[in-house]
């Protein structure tokens, strides 16, 4: 069985149609990456995965998602407890203006985790996940705005691997960081493929191409390409593909 | 280019005039102009203070002792008593011998304190006029009793006014806050965009309503309202006042705390969202505490409205000079008091001085309240950055 | 999983009862906004007539009109804007067209917004020192409208400064581009497209005038007065101290509450109008200067 699963997904802001009849599934355990130009629909998509599109007003969508076999769009779904399943990591790191250590308590306490030591367990082993540990370890009660750039990312990660979700989202998470941190996060996410399921949103190709068992290549709303990475890169079915992948528009 | 300055200008005016109006009261003798106190040439008693004197006529003091004078009771003298001591044909018919029969009087009673017009003082006068020490500014600010118009000594206390004032403001805010900031919440996180396009404005609309119009509803329906709730003597209380103070406060601090609220970046509410927080976690767990600075700026705003409003608290409170108790009995605050007693008060008179004074208080608070304010938010916009 | 369901089931729970209350809240308060509206509409309808618009209040206010009060209404209104609505509108050109950012305009600002926050009755103290006494104007409708003119000082330079900003840069950088001077630039170019929206804040300052009544009390209002002002030196009655004075301290306050309620009514009318036509000017050149 797939881990998510969709299925003529369709959706609208308003008037403008920016989805077309997607249908995709991912197996668990796997990286995929979501290529295609500014606008394709590849970040519109990744944010239907964990109901994120539902905050924005005058918004349509069809079809059906599933993840773990459960439709998430369906009423008897609790958005929260998606949310808490499926968790996500955004373009700029965004942590909250709280101390590092509740920046990454902040997703158990709200889930209901009252217990002390649970709570300083998981933060700990969630900032020793993203190898943040021997840096951050001193200064746990420090605003988590005194972190570089990298480190508030992989604090963003951290913290969403806390409340142990099954799958995770990246819309884009190197995009503001420089070379160094942006290898440190790539090679993070390589490990952490163990255990979850993870879709990225990336403009840089060679990023996919790094980290990404498959690639979906994205253009104008609809799902052009979705192969191996492999194949995706290298013989690629469709010229539209090819096109973008060689650089020639994009 | 001039006119770029007028408002700097119109505030330093303002300062100017209401700061040399107010000191008046501090520099000049605290007796009404054509008065004088007087007593025995022999009383060893040479300076005396505004309150003693009071203390004298409501016979608190009664020996020249208490004062650092002789062991010597003190005897009352207003010039209204004088038929006590003379008959009226002694005083002559058209009281022609008056001034002559008071400075016999004051020259056998070694005791005696005189009070009365000095064109009734002869001109051999055999008495000695007392001096009166000058108002002090923290016996202005401590004192407890309001009596601006008594005689033989005005009572210049500003305490119980600025309790009431404290009172009305604090009873407003407490009751604006919640509310205000579950409308704020309402509008910023929950409403519809068409929703809240159609309500903003409707609230908007409540800061519009001239304050007399507030204190004529107050004092047609909340007064009466108060009145049979709690069952009172009178409805005319500081809780009137603090009500209506409230529903004019809420659309300051519902606006402020508003746009503060939008202020927080949908990064932060996202990134919460996506932790599984439902959005009321969201909104008290991150967007309070983000726009907390906002908040406070406008409940301070809303603070300041509700201290320098004038009209609406005159006419609901009662406009009672004591120190307040509870909010159920009739307060006064600064803001009414200048404005029933300013017409009654003569011009460059001491009591137009001590008004001016309050005055003087009125613009230091709310000028304390703009800068606190400005501080507030700017320390805001640091964080932000 | 199901843990978790009860979980988020109380989360939600917890949830609508919050949105309940807020929701409600704010519906309280618009809902409060229509009591009173609504209170003074029904118990003033009745009142106002042709004759309590034009006559002269009669057996101790208890009867008759309220003329004088509105034409001493109008004159205030018209003497504050004859000198706010000038002063504020240059002074909010100069800071914004003239004016480089730095701490003479910061300042200039604090200054605004502290005049802004002053209670209106120690503009009323101010009045009265100032117009009435020092400068000699005596209880008058110069010293009453100056003393309201500086009170909606602030208001006027703010609209005006907002709707300067609104003016898109590149009108101005397209007037600098044809050769034209600054002046040339704010007066043909900026200031026709912002007028607009600076008409609005004249009328929301109209609105506030009129229902101002602390800063009137010791300089312009009388108590009742048997005919109507001839010049701007004479006193004259308001509309919003009338109705304080029929409702706090007139002769006979129970007969007279008739008259109270028509009062409010009339206040209430011209506050209203000022504001929904300000709001309804914004939106309608707002949208116009977008497209443009």
């Amino acid at each position: 069985m797939h881990k998510i699963e969709s299925k003529n997904v369709n959706f609208n802001y308003g008037e403008f149609q920016a989805l077309h009849d997607i249908s995709m599934s991912m197996k668990e355990n796997t990286v995929t990456a979501l290529i295609g130009p500014s606008g394709c629909g590849k970040s519109t998509y990744l944010r239907l995965l964990n109901r994120m599109n539902d905050l924005i007003d005058n918004t349509h969508m069809t079809g059906s998602i599933l993840i773990d076999g459960v439709d998430i769009y369906e009423r008897q779904t609790n958005v929260d407890d998606l949310r808490k399943n499926v968790g996500m990591v955004f373009q700029k790191p965004n942590p909250f203006p709280k101390t590092i250590y509740e920046n990454v308590a902040y997703g158990l306490r709200v889930n209901g985790i009252t217990d002390k030591n649970e709570i300083e367990e998981r933060v700990v082993t969630s900032i020793e996940q993203v190898a943040l540990w021997d840096e951050v370890k001193d200064k746990l009660k420090k605003s988590a705005f005194e972190l570089s750039g990298g480190q508030q990312q992989r604090l963003c990660i951290a913290r969403a691997l806390a409340i142990q979700p099954s799958v995770l989202l990246m819309d884009e998470p190197t995009s503001a960081l420089d070379p160094i941190s942006t290898a440190k996060v790539e090679e993070l996410i390589y490990e952490l493929k163990n255990k979850y399921t993870i879709v990225i949103v990336t403009h840089n190709m060679q990023q996919a191409g790094r980290v990404s068992d498959n690639t979906a290549f994205f253009y104008m709303g609809k799902l052009i390409e979705y192969d191996k990475t492999k194949t995706i890169f290298t013989k690629p079915t469709i010229k539209q593909t090819e096109d973008y992948i060689t650089g020639r528009f994009g | 280019m001039l006119s770029s300055a007028a408002t700097s200008i119109t505030v330093i005016l303002i300062v100017f005039f209401l700061f040399i109006e107010g000191a008046g009261v501090f520099t000049k003798k605290p007796i009404d102009d054509g008065f004088l106190l007087a007593v025995s040439v022999d009383n060893q008693v040479k300076k005396i203070k505004p309150s003693e004197i009071k203390d004298i006529y409501d016979q608190k003091i009664t020996n020249w002792k208490q004062l650092g004078g002789k062991d010597l009771p003190i005897v009352l003298f207003r010039a209204g008593d004088i038929t006590d001591y003379y008959t009226e044909e002694e005083l002559g018919k058209n009281f022609e011998f008056f001034p002559d029969k008071i400075n016999e009087l004051i020259a056998k009673t070694p005791g005696i304190i005189a009070f009365f017009s000095d064109k009734y003082k002869a001109k051999d006068f055999k008495g000695r006029e007392l001096d009166i020490d000058k108002i002090k500014v923290s016996e202005f600010l401590s004192g407890e009793e309001w009596f601006p118009t008594a005689q033989p000594i005005a009572q210049m206390g500003v305490k119980p006014l600025i309790y009431g004032t404290l009172w009305v403001s604090l009873g407003a805010i407490l009751l604006a806050l919640p509310i205000g900031l579950a409308a704020a919440i309402y509008l910023s996180e929950i409403a519809k965009k068409r929703t809240r396009s159609l309500l903003k404005p409707l609230i908007e609309l409540l800061a519009a309503i001239p304050s007399v119009v507030y204190g004529f509803f107050g004092l047609v329906i909340i007064v009466p309202l108060i009145q049979s709730t709690f069952d009172l003597p009178v409805g005319e209380t500081g809780l009137a006042g603090s009500v209506v103070l409230a529903i004019m406060a809420l659309p300051t601090i519902i606006t402020i705390s508003e746009d503060a609220m939008r202020n927080t970046p949908r990064a932060m509410k996202e990134a919460s969202l996506a932790l599984g927080a439902s959005k009321w976690q969201t909104i008290y767990k991150i967007v309070i505490p983000y726009s907390a600075s906002g908040i406070t700026a406008g409940a301070i705003l809303g603070i300041g409205r509700a201290i320098g409003e004038t009209m609406a608290v005159l006419m609901v409170t009662g406009n009672a000079a004591v120190i307040p108790h509870t909010l159920l009995e009739p307060v006064r605050t600064i803001p009414a008091t200048i404005a029933a007693e300013l017409g009654e008060a003569p011009n460059g008179g001491l009591h137009y001085e001590a008004l001016f004074a309050l005055g003087c208080i009125l613009f230091i608070i709310t000028f304390g309240i703009n800068m606190l304010v400005e501080l507030v938010t700017n320390r805001n916009s640091h964080k932000k950055h | 999983m199901s843990q978790q369901s009860s979980l988020a089931k109380k989360k939600r729970r917890n949830q609508n009862i919050a949105f309940g209350i807020f929701t409600f809240t704010s519906y309280a308060i618009v809902a409060l906004l229509f009591v009173i509206l609504a209170f003074i509409v029904i118990k003033g309808i009745g009142v106002i007539s042709w004759e309590f618009i034009t006559e002269m209040p009669k057996n101790g206010m208890t009867e008759g009109g309220i003329f004088p009060a509105i034409v001493g209404t109008l004159c205030l209104v018209l003497v504050s804007m004859v000198f706010a609505f000038p002063v504020g509108v240059l002074a909010a050109i100069y800071m914004n067209e003239y004016v480089k950012d730095g701490w003479i305009k910061k300042i200039i600002k604090q200054m605004t917004n502290n005049l802004a926050g002053v209670p209106s009755i120690v503009f009323g103290l101010f009045g009265m020192s100032l117009f009435v006494n020092k400068m000699g104007f005596g209880d008058s409708i110069l010293a009453g409208g100056l003393t309201l003119g500086l009170l909606v000082l602030p208001i006027v330079i703010r609209t005006t400064e907002e709707s300067l900003k609104a003016v898109d840069d590149t009108f101005r950088q397209a007037s600098y581009g044809l050769g034209a001077s600054k002046w040339e630039t704010t007066s043909k170019i900026v200031f026709p497209i912002a007028f607009p929206n600076i008409i609005t804040g004249l009328i929301l300052s109209v609105g506030r005038v009129s229902g101002e009544t602390a800063p009137i009390l010791f300089t312009v209002a009388a108590y009742f007065l048997p005919k109507l002002p001839t010049s701007i030196f004479d006193q004259a009655m308001a509309l919003p101290y009338h109705l304080y004075v029929i409702s706090t301290s007139g002769t006979n306050i129970e007969a007279s509450r008739a008259m109270a309620y028509g009062t409010a009514l009339v206040l209430i009318i011209i506050v209203l109008i000022s504001n929904l036509l300000a709001n309804a000017l914004r939106k309608y050149y707002g949208n116009k200067v977008k497209t443009n």
